[in-house]
């Protein structure tokens, strides 16, 4: 014979897992333990059985309920999870759908290339300076020791305006204009847009350069070399042979190119360095006591280094960027390319 | 200049080409380019031809018996009309590899049997002649190589001496200085006289004592004209870059190539009395070697004879006076013009010639009576005659520049310029190999100028000569010692950095235009602004400095919509150019402007989106969000005004407070329409020093009480501006209001024409106590009253 409380258990947890949704679960509850309740109706039967047979039945009843309870439980979280899941089923999307809003903009090649320049120099200790772009003979030659007649100026094609005024040829006024603002020691960068009548595959009428400047007691030529080198290790980001070569500025005595490793040949000899595995990238030398007396500085008490490089040029050769006009173009599927 | 290797080694022992070059660029003898002066080929010697006639089936062909040891016979075909019988030749024997991949193989012409080729110098790669086979010198051995008869291996160094090294632009000059760098020696030239054998000398008289010091001049009748410059002169010549002309100006161009002078040669015949080397007279004219006829001025020398000018001293010859096929008398010239006198005169007249190239740069003045000597000894060997006397001329007050000073150097100072030490043997050797005459002296050396080197006058001159002749590379790299500063990273103003970032961000492309811009284009945006205008453009359409950058920005703009694209967001910041005054002696204002340009759709393509045209408010916001980085944005106001290239009604001028600070607004579509945009587009352009100053924020106490929100419906007239609306609403909201939302702006059916419904959303707070219903409903209540009183205002739907 079997057990009646057996049975009733057994068919409940038939009935529970058979339940398809929350409501029809909620009626097995009720079934089983709702007032009239199966179950219910067995605790209430323990009453009619003796003292000695009820704690035993009445615990065998409370088992059994707790287990009904648990299934129930359960099943429940199961159906809510399942209910959960198609509903979400029924909110997928394409992921692979482009997103909306505006397109991102850009920094011009040229100004994230001067940015660096400038902040690995300003990590030196340069402090960073500007001057007009329209000046005069004095600051842009005199003062730089390039007199007039001075074969130097056949270097420059410079760009003049009716009254004598001129567009700067190079960044080396702000030289003059920075060590008359401020008293030795001082270290300058000054960054900006230059001007020569010219035209080509690497020349064009306006252009960028940075100079650069130190004055001190003992500033040396081995310093201006050991800054340089470190500078185009950290502008091209890797080791780089270096080398100067004598050379010549008014303003400069002595005078030197810097020619770095040819980037794009590791110094083999390739089309861009003209086979010689060197590319020159800037000017430098020790500041010609000349200009540092226009400036009003005692030559004798002071010394210091120069340099002018081409903003243009390092970020051509930093992004392989074989003409300079594109820099200027400012067509958007060239600034694109660099975001 | 170019320099033949060969030619180099006579002066100086030579590494191989290749490290020649480097030898001379890093000794600041920039070498270009390496080249050799033949092409390859291999197979041709020198031959004789023994006999030589007419093939029997071809007339332009020649029959010839050919010998390249002096045995063996040739039978060549030959199609040159200078062959002929004793002829000395480049023959290319069977076998021979031509340029071009050409090999010399047994061949018949018309029938007979051809055993090689007679060559031209153009079949060898040696120049453009090509009328006839070459014409080899009779001295050249038989059956030699040609390429070791004719030193054909040499190459040529193109060499780029700065223009303060006028001492290297000559062969001798960088034989020198190479001797110099590499032997620490100090080489001289060696010239040999040769005696007069005639006494005929010429007037020369210097008026012009500082500008011309010294005149060598030398008489030398009877030459033969005609002849012509041998084989090795015009060779040398075309080694280094000039073309044969005649023997007297070959001469005279080998000279200056060799030493480094420039010199003139005159027809004696064609002079008239006596030479004076003067300054010209004001209009005076003169016909040069160019066939061109120049004016001059004061500012010119001249050498000039009892007609009139006859030369411009150290640039170029005049036509009346030079040697001709007729000449039979010569006189040679080789002066010294100091660099002053001819510095920018070239180019003034739009000349460049190797003379001024060199006198402008400094020639050694001792070096003309030198020249003059070794151009005789040349010219006696071709063209003959008799030679007087050298002549110079020398300025009797001409002592001061001719004097040759000292410069000192300081053993402690070269140290602490160059930042190494240097041993004094070293020094000594590098000074004794740059002029011959080097003393010591306490504490270092001094050493006499030499007359070639126009660029060593103060010590650090001598500083850089110890640096450049040891090398660059002896020098080690040591990191300065600098004082440790504290730097700047200023609230003042929003850096630059910090706007073209948030430009980026909001989608716009930066762009770097040039600063002098079309007049045309900038006239139509701003017909009444004065700009400045260069005196030597470029181009007519970059010739005035802009004085917006929104030139640059639209021409940029059209461009990029030229090529397909539909939707253009760019940038620049930059400086403008203003002038306050007339262009002469104005004042001029460089003001640098951050300004940009939209066009095109509001958001770029893309799905589920409608395709909306941008607007003013969305560039506004561009704008704002800008300004914002200043921490002050509720100090920017935007006033409905307008400028010519800007559209009526919907461009307004924006202010900081009581200052403009820049511009907004659309496009005028007359402008747009006359410089091709085919679209309209929204411009803005903010003066950067006053837009953006800025301080630090200063932290407010945050309402730990919640806001109320209370939304109205305002319906104004049509010319109530929103800032109008804003203030009222502020006013009488007695500080509680803490933001203030417009979420919409409705024109139509339900409200009547000529008014508007601005919705707005009132969020209020305070900062001390919960806000009450009823508090918020007395603040609508006076904002209400407010705007009824007055603005006119209703309230919608009431």
């Amino acid at each position: 014979m079997t057990d009646p409380l057996s049975a009733i258990v057994e068919q409940a947890l038939a009935d529970i897992d058979s339940s398809a949704g929350l409501a029809a679960l909620d009626e097995v509850r009720v079934r089983l333990l709702g007032k009239k309740g199966l179950l219910t109706e067995q605790l209430k039967s323990v009453g009619s059985l003796s003292a000695a047979e009820r704690p035993a039945a009445g615990q065998r009843i409370n088992d059994a309920k707790t287990c009904l309870q648990q299934a129930l439980e359960m099943h429940r979280i199961r159906l809510e999870q399942a209910a959960l899941e198609k509903e979400l089923a029924k909110g997928t999307i394409d992921v692979t759908l482009p997103g909306r809003g505006q397109e991102p903009g850009s920094v011009h090649p040229v100004t994230r290339t001067r940015l660096r320049i400038e902040s690995i120099l300003k990590q030196a200790g340069f402090q960073v300076a500007s001057g007009p772009e329209v000046e005069d003979d004095f600051h842009n030659f005199e003062a730089l020791n390039i007199p007039q007649n001075h074969p130097a100026r056949a270097m420059h094609d410079t760009f003049y305006f009716p009254d004598g005024r001129l567009l700067r040829t190079h960044t080396s006024p702000v030289q003059i204009r920075a060590m008359r603002a401020q008293p030795p020691p001082l270290a300058v960068i000054a960054p900006g847009r230059v001007y020569r009548i010219d035209s080509d595959m690497t020349h064009t009428p306006m252009f960028h350069q940075v100079e650069g400047m130190v004055v001190g007691e003992n500033v040396s030529f081995a310093n201006l070399k050991a800054m340089l080198h470190t500078f185009v290790e950290r502008f091209f980001e890797r080791p780089l042979g270096m080398r100067l070569r004598p050379s010549y500025f008014p303003f400069t005595e002595p005078s030197a190119e810097c020619d770095i490793e040819c980037v794009f040949c590791d110094g083999r000899g390739c089309r861009v360095c003209k086979h010689t595995g060197w590319l020159e990238i800037l000017g430098c030398g020790m500041i010609h006591p000349n200009v540092l007396q226009a400036a009003g500085i005692d030559s004798e008490a002071w010394q210091g280094y120069a340099f002018g490089m081409g903003i243009d040029r390092l970020a051509m050769l930093r992004y392989g960027v074989d003409d300079l006009r594109l820099f200027f173009e400012n067509d958007l599927q060239f600034l694109k390319q660099f975001p | 200049m170019k320099v033949s290797y060969s030619w180099l080694k006579e002066y100086v022992a030579l590494a191989t080409p290749a490290e020649l070059a480097k030898q001379l660029t890093l000794a600041g003898l920039e070498v270009e380019s390496v080249t050799a002066v033949a092409p390859p080929f291999s197979g041709v010697v020198v031959g004789e031809v023994l006999e030589s006639g007419r093939h029997p089936d071809a007339e332009k062909l020649s029959l010839c018996q050919v010998s390249t040891d002096g045995v063996n016979r040739l039978q060549i075909i030959c199609g040159a009309s200078n062959v002929r019988a004793g002829l000395r030749v480049a023959v290319a024997t069977v076998g021979a590899q031509l340029p071009g991949g050409v090999t010399i193989k047994r061949a018949k012409l018309r029938g007979l049997e051809s055993n090689g080729m007679l060559c031209s110098a153009r079949e060898l790669g040696l120049g453009d002649e090509h009328e006839g086979i070459m014409e080899l010198p009779d001295s050249l051995p038989l059956n030699q190589d040609l390429r070791v008869a004719l030193d054909l291996d040499d190459v040529t160094l193109e060499v780029n001496a700065t223009p303060n090294r006028g001492d290297c632009m000559s062969v001798f000059g960088i034989a020198r200085d190479h001797a110099a760098a590499q032997e620490r020696r100090y080489l001289r030239a060696q010239v040999a006289a040769v005696a007069a054998r005639d006494t005929a000398t010429f007037s020369v008289t210097l008026d012009a004592p500082q500008a011309c010091p010294v005149f060598a001049s030398r008489v030398i009748r009877g030459v033969k004209v005609g002849a012509a410059s041998p084989a090795w002169l015009r060779e040398r010549l075309r080694r280094v870059g000039i073309n044969s002309i005649s023997p007297i100006v070959d001469v005279t161009n080998y000279v200056m190539m060799d030493l480094g002078q420039p010199m003139h040669a005159y027809d004696l015949g064609r002079l008239n009395a006596a030479i004076h080397v003067r300054q010209a007279r004001a209009e005076e004219r003169i016909t040069l070697l160019d066939d061109k006829e120049y004016v001059l001025d004061a500012g010119h020398l001249v050498i000039a004879d009892a007609s009139g000018p006859i030369g411009v001293a150290g640039i170029m010859g005049g036509r009346g006076t030079a040697i001709t096929d007729a000449t039979r008398d010569v006189l040679l010239e080789a002066a010294h013009f100091a660099p002053a006198a001819i510095a920018g005169r070239a180019r003034a007249m739009g000349l460049f010639t190797d003379a001024a190239q060199r006198f402008e740069r400094g020639v050694d003045p001792s070096l003309p009576p030198l020249a003059i000597e070794r151009a005789t000894a040349l010219l006696l060997a071709i063209v003959g005659g008799e030679p007087g006397p050298v002549q110079v001329t020398r300025a009797p007050a001409a002592g001061a520049t001719q004097a040759q000073g000292w410069v000192s150097l300081r053993s402690a100072r070269l140290a602490k310029l160059l930042g190494v030490s240097v041993p004094d043997q070293d020094v000594h050797g590098v000074l004794s190999a740059v002029s011959d005459r080097v003393e010591a002296t306490p504490g270092g050396w001094r050493l006499q100028q030499p007359p070639h080197r126009f660029d060593i006058r103060i010590e650090e001159d001598l500083i850089e000569e110890v640096a450049r002749l040891r090398g660059f590379d002896s020098i080690a790299e040591s990191h300065a010692v600098a004082p440790q500063v504290a730097g700047e990273s200023p609230e003042s103003q929003v850096s630059n950095e910090r706007l073209l970032l948030a430009m980026a961000d909001r989608g716009y492309r930066e762009v770097i235009t040039y600063s002098f811009v079309d007049p045309a284009i900038q006239q139509q945006l701003f017909p009444d602004t004065t700009s400045l205008r260069l005196a030597n453009p470029i181009s007519a359409e970059l010739s005035d400095m802009r004085v917006s950058l929104w030139v640059g920005l639209l021409q940029a703009c059209r461009e990029n919509l030229r090529r397909q694209q539909a939707r253009v967001r760019l940038f620049e910041i930059g400086k403008k150019f203003q002038l306050t005054g007339p262009q002469q002696d104005g004042h001029l204002l460089e003001v640098e402007s951050l300004a940009g340009i939209a066009t095109g759709t509001r958001w770029p393509e893309q799905w589920g989106g409608a395709r909306e045209p941008l607007d003013f408010y969305d560039v506004k916001e561009d704008v704002l969000d800008a300004l914002a980085l200043t921490g002050d944005v509720a100090a920017v106001r935007f006033e409905a005004e307008t400028l010519s290239c800007l559209r009526p009604g919907r461009s307004a001028r924006i202010y900081r407070g009581a200052t403009a600070i820049g511009w907004l607004g659309e496009l005028h579509p007359q402008v747009a329409k006359a410089i091709n945009l085919p679209h309209t587009a929204f411009l803005f352009e903010l003066e950067i020093d006053v837009a953006f100053r800025s301080k630090p924020s200063k932290y407010n106490k945050i309402s730990k009480f919640p806001s109320v929100r209370r939304d109205l419906a305002i319906v104004v007239d049509e010319s109530v501006p929103l800032a109008v609306l804003q203030e009222n609403v502020t006013v009488s909201a007695s500080g509680l209001l803490s933001e203030l939302r417009v979420f919409d702006v409705y024109r139509g059916p339900g409200i009547e024409t000529g008014r508007k419904s601005v919705a707005l959303g009132l969020i209020l707070q305070d900062s001390s106590r919960t806000l009450a219903d009823v508090d918020a409903d007395a603040v609508v209540t006076a904002v209400v009253a407010r705007l009824r009183d007055k603005l006119s205002a209703t309230i919608r739907d009431q």
